[in-house]
């Protein structure tokens, strides 16, 4: 068998030989995923905060939903993007299937109602401090959400993180509509996968590693911005 | 703060602006083996140098990659299921089929052997064997083109392996290589290309158990997408393709890939 130790001593070989196809597909994974990142903020911090002020029928339905969504099988959200984007698809005429535009589509989708849900219940919590207060001030709905917004933004980047831990640790969704074609739409996922149905268990667990400590950099960075903004914020 | 992340994020989307497919460029819908040997390494930056055509390759097993063909989703279709490509053609999709390459099956094994068919030639007798004594058998059991073989097999030995599904007989529904780790996991005989096997990384004590029998050549075959059915097809690029893998060069280009010093495919286009 395979000994960690083998894989570790390989990851760090990869890194510091810095082999131009591992910068690729950690460039592409990167961009693939904080892309999809951004985009899922865009929609999902709105839909967050509107469903966290708004009180309407049938309003427990819509959060049983965007929980539930939150469980998403990415290889379902894969199969689904794909049936749209295919060249037989509706969406087929863009020509966009097996593309790194395809994959950021399908990790959107995937990580959309994880940053809805998890900030709608932050900004929930957070509106039940001040709903009174913004009674008194006769805000309106968009100056509430926007005040929720920016006072939560601290706990919201831990949003921001979750989904793209999710984004950039799965496979299911981008091998489908990426194709995991070599200097295309190749991440470090599809790579692992790729290498380990080749056997070399030993590199796929490497590249895993690779993943993990890019994870780990990501996180740093963000609780780094946190700790010095939050700082500023209150001296 | 807020604002400020997410025009940043804006601006990281913008600036890594999407990559659309290519014009010089083709989608291969391709079977696993060919692409996990290595294979595709070694000929694609030939034919590429020589055309300028990029050729990508989107490697499924055989029946999903005639799906995706049968989609639209690629140029040209490089699989190994004769009558599922035959069908292909026949129902329009694809404008002819070649031969282009060939190699064989091989049933591998644990080294103790406990079906006891290490050196058998007949690939029927050998699968009923393994049946007979309820040995662990790891089945692809995901409708591609090594799949559909080990079945017509299975039915030409007479044997009904999904009697013992789940007992006896394992379907990963998963590719190649999954199933080989799959199978050497529990100890079970595992169908294979001899590519896949020989170019396999994770292969532990595990031997060529069954091998030269006719029944287990095994025949690739390549389609350009037919562009009466797909408009999308890149039709001059892809018959730039099929016609350099079928030319006397793209021959040659197969047929100098070795891994450990072993040919994996031998390349045999109709010459003319």
């Amino acid at each position: 068998m395979h000994s960690i130790g083998e894989s570790i001593a390989l990851a760090f070989q990869l890194v510091l030989t810095g082999s131009a196809d591992l910068i690729e597909i950690v460039g592409l994974s990167l961009q693939v995923s904080l892309s999809a990142t951004g985009f899922a903020l865009l929609i999902g911090l709105p839909l967050g905060a509107l469903v966290a002020i708004s009180r309407f029928p049938g309003r427990n339905v819509v959060l049983a939903v965007m929980n539930a969504l939150m469980g998403l099988p990415p290889v379902v959200v894969g199969l689904l993007v794909y049936l749209q984007l295919s060249r037989s698809g509706p969406l087929g005429f863009l020509g966009l299937l097996y593309t790194p535009t395809a994959m950021i589509i399908a990790q959107t989708i995937l990580i959309a109602p994880i940053v809805a849900a998890l900030s709608r219940q932050i900004l929930e919590d957070l509106h039940c401090e001040y709903a009174e207060q913004f009674r008194s001030l006769c805000l309106n709905p968009w100056q509430s959400m926007e005040a929720l917004l920016w006072d939560a933004r601290f706990s919201l980047l831990t949003v921001a993180l979750a989904g793209f831990g999710r984004a950039v640790a799965e496979v299911g969704a981008v091998i489908i509509v990426g194709g995991n074609i070599d200097h295309l739409t190749r991440v470090m996922t599809t790579s692992i996968a790729l290498e380990t149905s080749k056997g070399d268990l030993a590199l796929a667990l490497a590249i895993g590693m690779v993943l993990l400590t890019i994870a780990l950099t990501v996180n740093a960075a963000v609780q780094m911005m946190r700790t010095t903004a939050a700082r500023q914020a209150y001296v | 703060m807020f604002r400020k992340i997410l025009g940043a994020a804006a601006i990281a989307v913008a600036a890594n602006s999407p990559v659309f497919a290519e014009d010089g460029a083709i989608i291969v819908q391709s079977t696993t083996s060919t692409a996990n040997s290595g294979l595709y390494d070694h000929i694609l930056p030939i034919f590429e140098g020589k055309t300028g055509i990029k050729a990508n390759v989107v490697a499924v097993g055989t029946g999903q990659a005639i799906r995706n063909a049968q989609n639209c989703d690629g140029d040209v279709l490089l699989v190994h299921a004769k009558p599922a490509e035959e069908k292909f053609v026949a129902d329009g999709y694809g404008t002819g089929r070649t031969d282009l390459m060939y190699n064989d099956f091989i049933i591998v094994g644990p080294a103790e052997d406990p079906a006891g068919v290490t050196g058998m030639t007949d690939a029927q007798a050998a699968l009923k064997k393994i049946a007979g004594e309820g040995a662990l058998f790891a089945s692809r059991g995901d409708d591609s083109g090594t799949h559909k073989k080990e079945v017509s097999l299975w039915k030409d030995a007479g044997v009904d392996p999904d009697a013992g599904s789940g007992q006896w007989y394992r379907e990963t529904g998963s590719g190649m290589g999954a199933t080989l780790n799959a199978g050497i996991g529990m100890g079970a005989y595992v169908m294979t290309d001899r590519a896949t096997w020989i170019s396999f990384a994770n292969k532990q004590d595990y031997e060529i158990a069954v091998e030269g029998d006719e029944d287990l050549f095994n025949q690739y075959g390549v389609i350009p997408v037919n562009p009466d059915k797909c408009p999308s097809v890149n039709v001059e690029a892809a018959n730039a393709f099929s016609g350099w893998l079928l030319s006397p060069e793209g021959q040659a280009a197969i047929a100098e890939y070795k891994v450990d010093g072993q040919q994996l495919f031998f390349p045999n286009a109709p010459s003319n």
